[in-house]
């Protein structure tokens, strides 16, 4: 086989991506393995997941994990209640309380599995949940498959959906899991590509504009004891409400306009305020 | 060459398992590593599981791969050599065996490969004075070397992932990740009904409706921060600030109290040093339990008279008692055996007399990310 085969992730138009992320996404899809991508809010972990799927026009299936998630969720969910009101009250024509199938409801994992064709997989957030819970999904992403014991089957994936994970390292992940993914961190961007990021998100922006904020965005981001450091999607914000107020250029270097939208914590605002002479 | 990396990876303490090894070979295999360059990438994203670590693989790939010399014959045999590593792979992953003799196989089938190549002429070595060469692109298999050879060493050679060591400095939000982790839950709270076990149990109970309640989950760990303030504290201010920040905003604890203390506790803990609001240790001692957690925060080192002399420090002296500052120290740590020190100072300034009579009475880590996570291993074991 050649290399080219798997080559088949190049980034989507809107996704600026590192060489390093582009070769990882490929060897993830060439060895059948999740990709854990880890990396600081707000640098673009979930988009990835968007972007592959535009890029390989697959469908994109996305798992929210939150705290009280648990990995049955993604399976699938037997709804007794349902059947259970059915069996009681159900009078309704065509109800068969006896089929089983009627009230077995496939999760988001179950779903991917099932898709007639490939998609791709986003679970995202993972360290959301409860710390066993990447652990309870070694079987479906070590074999993309788990059983459903009402129903005595084994849901499989045909195709091996191209599983994407993200994660803000809140918490430690288990080594078991850690050692079947393909990983990834995604560093923060560089100038350079934040400006190939606006360029691609905002091409009809005034040059000097931005090149005014950025140098700002990158002075915030290296003050001290800052709670939370701005991201690439604050910029973003921060130049989009920039640009529809008319500020201009000088006033970015002499002032901090709309600096609210860069920064939120309210103890982050105070040190900035000290810092660049204004609240 | 790829025992050599494997070597090196493990001598940096990188635990990369079979599993990963295979997997990676694999990658090889299906042509994903053509030149070093790829192959740095490919390595680093499957053997590698967490930015901190990206360091050391930097290391490893480098002590590898640097000065190695171009050479058609090496590309086959190194294409050999991982053709039949995959075979090997192949063979014993079919096979169910215990994870240890597969190891042992595995590593044997190294040992012998190492032998064979090694009976032809010296393929790696530092001494190697040509540099990587270009051209003699092996039309598969891995090409050694190229321009992407030279790139991938440069780059592993930077050390642009040095920051992310686990070994570095702490910051707010590491606090708060790791202090999480000394949360314990235990349904003891307020009943709740329970969703589940009442749809099942009406669903056994054949319809009838079965309430069934339990407790809801609280978390019962109590923690006491208790931080040395000026003098050599000084320059980790910021630092133990973060830490009394962090642990204030980890919700959960069942209670969450922080003291003061300069030096050491004689007698008596600061409420804050600005108010000089102080309460006895005695007094202290008869609210906290042996299930309270007990952080100290200092750098343990004094004038040999602060910690062992019963007058101690200036003005802050316990006549009545007769008790030394380490008696103190001794004293809490009787009464709340969950109780760690963590020292800003790096370890290398912790051979002093009253750091390691302070280290003899509690576990002593060091206030990086390794160490707090190191300590609250230590407090969930119950301070042992």
């Amino acid at each position: 086989m050649s290399a080219i085969d798997f080559d088949r992730f190049q980034g989507a138009a809107r996704y600026i991506a590192e060489d390093t992320l582009l070769s990882d996404v490929n060897a993830a899809i060439a060895l059948g393995r999740p990709l854990l991508v880890r990396g600081e809010p707000g640098t673009g972990k979930t988009m990835l997941a968007h972007a592959i799927a535009e890029s390989l026009e697959m469908p994109l299936l996305s798992w929210h994990v939150k705290s009280t998630t648990t990995a049955q969720e993604g399976r699938y969910h037997y709804d007794v209640v349902q059947r259970l009101n059915d069996s009681r009250f159900g009078d309704i024509d065509g109800i068969d309380v006896r089929d089983i199938r009627r009230y077995i409801k496939l999760g988001v994992l179950g779903q991917a599995f099932t898709a007639p064709q490939q998609v791709v997989l986003l679970i995202d957030e993972i360290d959301k949940a409860d710390v066993e819970f990447p652990n309870d999904l070694l079987r479906e992403l070590d074999e993309m498959a788990f059983t459903i014991p009402e129903l005595d089957e084994t849901v499989r994936a045909e195709k091996r959906p191209v599983t994407i994970i993200t994660s803000n390292a809140e918490k430690e992940l288990p080594d078991a899991f850690l050692r079947r993914c393909v990983f990834h961190f995604i560093r923060f961007p560089e100038p350079e590509r934040v400006l190939r990021i606006i360029d691609a998100h905002m091409p009809n922006l005034e040059e000097r504009l931005i090149h005014a904020a950025v140098t700002r965005f990158y002075e915030v981001r290296r003050v001290n004891g800052l709670r939370k450091k701005p991201s690439t999607s604050e910029l973003l914000d921060w130049l989009v409400v920039l640009a529809s107020a008319g500020v201009r250029p000088q006033e970015i270097a002499k002032r901090m306009p709309f600096l609210s939208v860069l920064v939120k914590q309210e103890k982050d605002l105070e040190v900035l305020g000290r810092r660049f002479g204004q609240a | 060459m790829f025992d050599l990396l494997l070597l090196n990876l493990r001598r940096r303490d990188l635990k990369v398992g079979l599993g990963e090894w295979m997997a990676f070979l694999d990658g090889v295999g299906k042509g994903l590593a053509v030149d070093l360059d790829s192959l740095y990438r490919l390595g680093r994203a499957v053997l590698v599981h967490q930015e901190s670590q990206f360091d050391d693989w930097d290391l490893a790939f480098t002590a590898t791969f640097e000065g190695v010399e171009v050479d058609e014959k090496l590309s086959k045999a190194l294409d050999e050599w991982l053709q039949d590593a995959r075979n090997t792979a192949g063979d014993l992953t079919d096979i169910e065996l215990e994870d240890d003799e597969l190891r042992r196989q595995f590593y044997e089938r190294l040992k012998e490969q190492k032998e064979r190549h090694d009976g032809g002429s010296k393929w790696v070595g530092s001494g190697g004075t040509s540099p990587f060469g270009t051209g003699g692109r092996a039309s598969k298999g891995i090409q050694v070397g190229g321009g992407g050879g030279r790139r991938a060493i440069q780059v592993a050679g930077e050390r642009q992932w040095a920051d992310y060591r686990q070994d570095r400095r702490l910051e707010h939000r590491d606090f708060e990740v790791a202090l999480r982790a000394l949360r314990s839950l235990t349904r003891e709270g307020p009943m709740e009904l329970d969703v589940d076990d009442t749809i099942k149990r009406t669903a056994d109970n054949a319809g009838d409706i079965d309430l069934v309640f339990r407790r809801k989950r609280v978390n019962r760990v109590h923690l006491r921060l208790i931080m040395d303030t000026g003098g050599s504290m000084s320059p980790h201010t910021r630092l133990v600030t973060q830490l009394f920040t962090a642990a204030q905003e980890v919700k959960g604890f069942k209670s969450f109290e922080a003291w003061y203390f300069h030096n050491a506790p004689y007698g008596q803990l600061y409420e804050s040093f600005e108010t000089r609001q102080r309460k006895p240790i005695e007094e202290l001692l008869r609210d906290w339990t042996p299930q309270h957690r007990v952080v100290f925060v200092g750098d343990a080192s004094m004038a040999p008279y602060e910690l062992f002399e019963p007058w101690g420090y200036g003005g802050m002296t316990d006549r009545r008692t007769q008790l030394s500052g380490l008696d103190w120290l001794k004293r809490i740590r009787t009464r709340c055996p969950a109780s760690v020190w963590l020292n800003p100072d790096p370890k290398r300034w912790w051979r002093h007399p009253t750091v390691e009579a302070i280290g003899a009475v509690f576990p002593m880590h060091s206030l990086t990310l390794a160490g707090l996570r190191d300590a609250i291993r230590t407090l969930r074991r119950g301070g042992h």
